[in-house]
């Protein structure tokens, strides 16, 4: 699937569609990670038909709702458990984010498996997502800012040259080297 | 080169880029290495989290605790006496007076033209004076 802008976390229910022998199908629930709401059914579907012989045309989608984060002012610890397909293999994976919403760090996380492992989103399954107490975390990075007191300078501060500007100076030529420390 | 400014919880920002750009702010958390959560209810700043890049530190800090309300905040800033603080230091002073320099009209350039001229005569005059 795309993903385009960020993500939005959906929970959709369905049901195979009502007949004269089970006039009352049992219906299921999924929480759906996607960016629009086209995307989380279609989605539904796709992980249906692999949990249980259900399929978009002897199926009927009963609800699509979605859930927006309870609390967006504070920073929170996620947790999320995955399943992706590499080159050579699939495999599970366990990473942790920091963010202000649960779908900001599922984008993040989509992102960063971009990035770290070239897997396109369409490889990717997440399988369960966990608000963690700080004590809870694993990675040492979440770890180190989930602290008291955290603290630290920004040592070398360069100018972005995405913005237009010079990296280091807003000359072509200069006669002094820039200076990075900005206390 | 020992550092004087840190990234910390009460530590007062310029945002330089962005809608907020040339407010002040202060850092009310931390999310990781790149970007911090701040907030500027006495400035107009909302409560969002924005990278490193887009801050400037300060010199000052606020006694604050993490995830403050805004009012406590608010309360804090007029303790510490930020803004005056902050209008009173020469780096407030010079971007102000860039601004202005770069809000001038016509009629205001030619008044620091001729004050320029004042001046530099009155400079000139004095080294003859030493020179003689």
């Amino acid at each position: 699937m795309t993903v385009a802008g960020k993500m939005r976390q959906y929970q959709v229910v369905g049901r195979k569609a009502a007949t004269e022998d089970n006039a009352n199908p049992e219906a299921y629930r999924m929480i759906i990670f996607a960016p629009n709401a086209v995307i989380a059914k279609s989605k539904f579907w796709y992980y249906m038909h692999q949990f249980r012989k259900m399929k978009k045309t002897t199926g009927e989608i009963l609800d699509c709702v979605e859930l927006v984060e309870k609390n967006s002012r504070i920073i929170k610890n996620y947790g999320i458990w995955l399943r992706y397909s590499s080159r050579s293999g699939t495999h599970n994976m366990y990473r942790e984010y920091r963010d202000l919403t649960l779908t900001g760090a599922v984008s993040q996380l989509y992102n960063e498996m971009a990035g770290r492992h070239r897997t396109r989103p369409r490889s990717i399954q997440i399988i369960r997502t966990a608000t963690l107490a700080a004590s809870e975390l694993k990675r040492p990075n979440g770890m180190q800012f989930a602290k008291r007191n955290v603290k630290f300078p920004l040592p070398h501060r360069v100018a972005s040259a995405k913005r237009n500007v010079k990296a280091l100076s807003d000359k072509t030529f200069t006669t002094n080297r820039p200076t990075t420390f900005l206390g | 080169m020992v550092f004087k400014r840190y990234v910390e919880v009460g530590r007062v920002v310029l945002v330089n880029y962005g809608p907020d750009a040339g407010k002040l702010a202060t850092i009310i958390d931390i999310v990781d290495q790149n970007k911090c959560l701040i907030d500027g209810p006495s400035t107009g700043v909302a409560r969002q989290v924005i990278p490193y890049g887009r801050i400037a530190l300060t010199d000052l800090t606020v006694k604050i605790s993490r995830n403050a309300r805004q009012k406590s905040l608010t309360a804090a800033w007029t303790e510490a006496d930020v803004l005056a603080k902050w209008e009173s230091s020469s780096w407030a002073k010079k971007l102000a007076a860039k601004k202005k320099r770069a809000s001038l009209n016509d009629f205001d350039r030619f008044k620091v033209m001729v004050a320029r001229k004042q001046k530099s005569s009155i400079i000139a005059k004095k080294m003859k004076e030493i020179a003689a």
